[in-house]
């Protein structure tokens, strides 16, 4: 995505983290120890808790009961300075569709006060293919080009821990395969990803450790440093 | 990054928005200048009843016009949940909504720069002489006006029926504020015209009031 060098990557540390939407709860006492670099595949059925999670990771919504602790290899990162380490990809586009994509990653160049934030942006755009239709409007652009700037927006300032909720929606086979590449990248360059997806999605390939979520709890962990193959395969069958 | 440059760039965003989509201002000028026009039609006032009934009915029609531009403020945001990537970013909590409220006393300092002229027109209301003090009434009332407006439009934001919602929340809360700025006005308008400090300290009382309490409270209004 971008030539300039990518912040230190930092894990997470939830400990019996909780979750509830009034009667209804979302995250049941969840402990998970997720460490810098690894690429960790998010797996559930609809509601398991995945995108909870992935909120409550970015520091958009606090756990109603529990504690999130950021760690880098240094020691214990502070919310404030992990906030700007943190790319996410929503469901949303989190974007101004009547903003041009240029525009769009300018501002958020700007609040993230990145230097050669000019250069960047291109550099971004050009990677995601969008280049050619920087200047248009993000509401003339089709879902599949919504999603690629998106990822584009997440990762304009390099973030150490990626936080990824069905990034592959909306994409064209073209498009999965930029976001495989990109997503094979960013493992090279050590950064921590949490991608929520479906067990059929071809980007698993990259995961170093797979979760599954049931009910608001982990129901299977492949385990830190362990194969997640043999659970992802299982996971295969099951869907 | 400082609270007074993220909420510059902010701003910038929000004009640039407004410029090019120009949902709030047109709605906002068009319907209050609708106001002030029917008012005029239906009461036809002499200059003693215009001095004495204006300053009312120019305040209710910022409120109206506020209310019209404050609704969307954060609610716009709502589409493709920008309010999280702006939440996201390494930039104070307050300046998100400060750029909120700037945006919103600009677009309302515009409009009124329309408004005041044609109702000094229409109700012969001379202000020559108290334009500067005018301003000063208008800059105190207009803040305290977008500093509510702005932290209530935070709070019904995720409400279902949050175009309800606010004034509801918000006319309670403004009525010292509009008493405040309406016998100000009024005073203006008297023969001869004079610039009450009584209501003025009320005015920039309820504005520090305001912005300090909504400063302490940025990060509750922000979370879901």
């Amino acid at each position: 995505m971008s030539s300039h060098s990518p912040a230190p990557a930092i894990g997470l540390r939830f400990e019996s983290v909780s979750k509830r939407f009034g009667t209804f709860t979302a995250l049941r006492g969840l402990t998970l120890e997720i460490s810098p670099g690894e690429f960790v595949a998010l797996l559930g059925h609809n509601g398991a808790g995945k995108t909870t999670l992935l909120r409550i990771a970015s520091q958009l919504m606090h756990p109603s009961s529990g504690a999130v602790t950021f760690v880098s290899q240094n020691g214990t990162v502070s919310p404030d300075q992990a906030r700007r380490l943190v790319g996410l990809v929503a469901h949303s586009t989190l974007l101004y569709d009547d903003f041009s994509a240029v525009e769009n990653l300018k501002l958020f160049a700007r609040l993230y006060s990145l230097d050669h934030a000019e250069e960047r942006v291109a550099q971004a755009l050009e990677s995601c293919g969008l280049g050619w239709r920087a200047t248009s409007p993000v509401r003339t652009f089709s879902r599949g080009m919504r999603q690629r700037l998106a990822l584009a927006r997440a990762l304009l300032h390099s973030p150490g821990l990626l936080l990824l909720d069905e990034p592959a929606a909306g994409l064209d086979r073209q498009g999965l395969a930029w976001l495989g590449t990109t997503l094979a990248r960013l493992r090279g360059d050590g950064c921590t990803v949490i991608m929520s997806t479906h067990a059929r999605n071809e980007s698993l390939e990259l995961a170093t450790r797979a979760v599954n979520l049931s009910g608001g709890r982990i129901d299977r962990d492949s385990g830190s440093g362990g194969d997640p193959r043999p659970l992802l395969s299982s996971l295969r069958e099951e869907a | 990054m400082t609270t007074p440059h993220a909420a510059w760039i902010l701003l910038t965003k929000e004009l640039r928005l407004e410029l090019r989509t120009r949902e709030l201002l047109n709605a906002t000028i068009v319907f209050s200048l609708i106001v002030v026009v029917l008012f005029s039609f239906a009461f036809d006032p002499t200059a003693a009843e215009a001095r004495r009934y204006g300053p009312g009915l120019l305040w209710i029609a910022f409120l109206f016009a506020g209310s019209l531009m404050l609704n969307p403020s954060f609610a716009r945001e709502q589409a493709n949940d920008t309010l999280d990537a702006l939440r996201l970013a390494p930039v104070p909590p307050f300046a998100l909504v400060l750029g909120k409220m700037l945006a919103n006393f600009l677009f309302l300092a515009i409009a009124e720069c329309v408004l005041v002229p044609v109702f000094s027109i229409l109700y012969n209301v001379s202000l020559a002489g108290i334009v500067w003090r005018l301003i000063v009434v208008l800059f105190l009332g207009d803040a305290g006006l977008v500093i509510t407006g702005t932290v209530f439009s935070a709070v019904s934001a995720h409400a279902r029926m949050r175009e309800l919602l606010l004034p509801l929340l918000l006319l309670p809360i403004l009525a010292p504020l509009l008493i405040a700025a309406v016998e100000a006005t009024a005073s203006l308008f008297a023969d001869p015209p004079a610039l009450d400090r009584t209501w003025l300290s009320v005015l920039a009382g309820f504005d520090v009031v305001f912005l300090t309490a909504s400063w302490i409270l940025c990060d509750y209004l922000l979370e879901e």
